[in-house]
């Protein structure tokens, strides 16, 4: 019986999704070893500590919060140095970040600060006696690896939406603890975060991505992706390399190698020629669906 | 300004290919081998900032089979000054072997600016550069897509999921190269022959304990292969009705 570790992210000072599949990946690897607790991180501004219960709601036993205002826009070095204090000092089989912008940044200042590998942009994983057996992508997606970690605790981040995240209430108790590092002697400082217009439903949440290329022929043609997307009504706008370079559309929306990684359970591709590079981002998508006039098109 | 880029010898990911007999590797027969693609951007981003503020030194860094030693020509011909080989007759997929060994070579260098590709297109893993940071003990921004020094500081902008964060850093750091910062440039004729007078020093990679291998390699399972429903709005019922009733997505 082990206890694992969950780095829960958050936006707006609520848990992204992202945590939630931390926190059931954590939940799955306690349970692998007989069943023991779940411990989160919190890191955030005055109040973060009210996403403790939605955390436990995803299994968290244990929620670690650090309430700071210097926290409000994120700060790596002081996340990075705290979440690897908490690993330390708390003996733990396993630690699980996301994959998403934050957890790759984060995750391996943790794993170099604690001296342990890191199996970074994993899709599914087991428990393996001493070792921690995990899936991941290589070769942008040509190619799967199952990889052998084995270090204790075995340090591992999650490619966004690969786990679907599991209802199982815990309690979830909070404990406030101090920054491992005091915010002020953060040598790199955030000086500005513009929002660059981002859809409000974030493109690796959604269920269903509409997503347009360069057969669009035209920016203005674009409206004819987001009429389509806001008839799911649950649906995010993507876009192909081709399209963001051409500044049709603004480059959050980019899907694939160089953009962002979705799993969406319908992924639907208007006048895209499926490269390589874009497919990196989108083939573990559960159906596709490919608008093409070309009928070869990947 | 003295600068080191670190870069990798990776497989073109736009070829074809199959897994080796060993199964925990790709077959790297035919294929071709050159810079992973981040790491072209992060030597155009060290020789931009040493021909706007000479002098200065841009230094190449791979570790890797003696084949690697191709990927440094490959960046001497660009028009960086050195390169230095750390030879590993295997590259560990384990980051964090990588970075001590990185560590190990630069921590002496009296660098100002230590650049890495954001990932390398073989692992996939971008976390090299972030660890080289941390053992190291140097500041670190990742995923840099604008960058300016003045004064002894840096000012980096990032592209994250749907914002664009603006960071402030002090020199010396690591920095992680997202690709759109500078298109890398192609070796000319002139620096192709001058690369090869340049030197390249190599001596055996300090890798340390590998906690962290492949057990297996496999191609993805192939997609069901598509269907096509039809052409035009006359299409468009069955593909609802597809969604909704096979697909049960909508
Ligand atoms: C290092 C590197 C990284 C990259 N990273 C990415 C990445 O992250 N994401 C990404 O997307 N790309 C990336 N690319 C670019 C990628 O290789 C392709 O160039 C790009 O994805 C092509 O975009 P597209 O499908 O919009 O355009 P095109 O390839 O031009 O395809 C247009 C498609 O529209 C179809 N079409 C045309 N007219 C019609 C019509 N009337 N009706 C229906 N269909 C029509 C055509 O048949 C064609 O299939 C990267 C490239 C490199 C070198
Ligand atoms: N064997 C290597 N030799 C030199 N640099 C490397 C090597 N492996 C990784 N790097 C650097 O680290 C970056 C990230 O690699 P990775 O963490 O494997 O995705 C690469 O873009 C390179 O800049």
């Amino acid at each position: 019986m082990a206890n694992t570790f969950a780095f829960a992210e958050l936006r707006a000072g609520s848990p992204r999704k992202v945590a939630f599949e931390a926190m059931t990946a954590a939940r799955t690897a306690a349970d692998a070893t007989g069943g023991g607790e779940v411990h989160a991180l919190v890191l955030g501004g005055p109040g973060a500590s009210s996403a403790a219960a939605q955390l436990a709601r995803f299994g968290a036993d244990v929620v670690h919060v650090v309430e700071h205002p210097a926290l409000v826009s994120g700060n790596a070095e002081v996340f990075a140095a705290t979440a690897a204090a908490r690993l330390k000092a708390g003996g733990y089989r396993a630690g699980f970040f996301s994959a998403s912008a934050q957890g790759r940044d984060l995750a391996p200042r943790v794993a170099a600060a604690l001296d342990l590998p890191l199996a970074s942009d994993v899709t599914s994983f087991e428990i393996a006696g001493d070792a921690l057996l995990a899936r991941h992508p290589a070769y942008i997606g040509k190619a799967i690896a199952t990889l052998r970690l084995a270090a204790t605790p075995a340090l591992v981040s999650l490619r966004p939406g690969a786990i679907a995240p599991v209802e199982q209430a815990r309690p979830g108790r909070v404990e406030l603890v101090e920054p491992a590092l005091d915010p002020a002697q953060a040598r790199v400082v955030v000086t500005a975060v513009t929002d660059r217009g981002a859809a409000k439903l974030d493109l690796g949440e959604a269920p269903v991505v509409v997503s347009g290329g360069r057969g669009l022929k035209a920016a203005e043609n674009f409206r004819l992706v987001e009429e389509l997307a806001a008839a799911f009504g649950n649906a995010a706008v993507g876009a192909t390399r081709a399209v963001t370079d051409d500044g049709w559309r603004p480059s959050a929306d980019q899907i694939g190698q160089t953009g962002r990684m979705v799993s969406p359970a319908l992924y639907v591709a208007v006048g895209i020629s499926g490269a390589i590079q874009h497919l990196a981002g989108m083939r573990t998508a559960g159906v596709i669906v490919a608008i093409n006039r070309d009928k070869d098109a990947p | 300004m003295k600068i080191a880029v670190c870069i990798k010898r990776v497989p073109d990911t736009e070829m074809r290919f199959a897994i080796a007999a060993n199964r925990t590797s790709i077959d790297p027969a035919g294929l071709k081998f050159d810079l992973s693609d981040f790491d072209g951007y992060a030597v155009e981003v060290a020789l931009r900032l040493v021909e706007k503020q000479p002098p200065g030194e841009v230094v190449a860094v791979t570790l890797g089979p003696d084949a690697a030693q191709e990927t440094l020509r490959k960046a001497l011909s660009m028009g960086v000054d050195r390169g230095v080989h750390l030879a590993a007759a295997e590259v560990p997929f384990d980051g964090l072997a990588i970075a001590r060994a990185l560590a190990a070579e630069l921590r002496e260098g009296g660098y100002d600016l230590i650049l890495f590709g954001r990932m390398a297109t073989d692992s996939g893993n971008g976390t090299v550069g972030p660890m080289t940071a941390g053992l190291l003990g140097l500041p670190c921004v990742t995923a840099v897509s604008g960058l300016e020094l003045a004064d002894g500081r840096g000012t980096a902008q990032r592209e994250l999921e749907g914002v664009t964060e603006t960071v402030s850093f002090p020199l010396p750091a690591v920095l992680t190269i997202d690709e759109g910062i500078a298109r890398p440039r192609l070796p000319s004729l002139k620096g192709i022959m001058a690369a090869k007078k340049k030197p390249v020093e190599s001596r055996p990679a300090a890798l340390g304990p590998v906690r962290l291998t492949v057990d297996a390699l496999e191609l993805p399972k192939e997609r069901a292969a598509g269907r096509i429903i039809g052409e035009g709005p006359d299409a468009v019922p069955e593909l609802i009705r597809l969604l909704r009733e096979e697909a049960k997505v909508l």
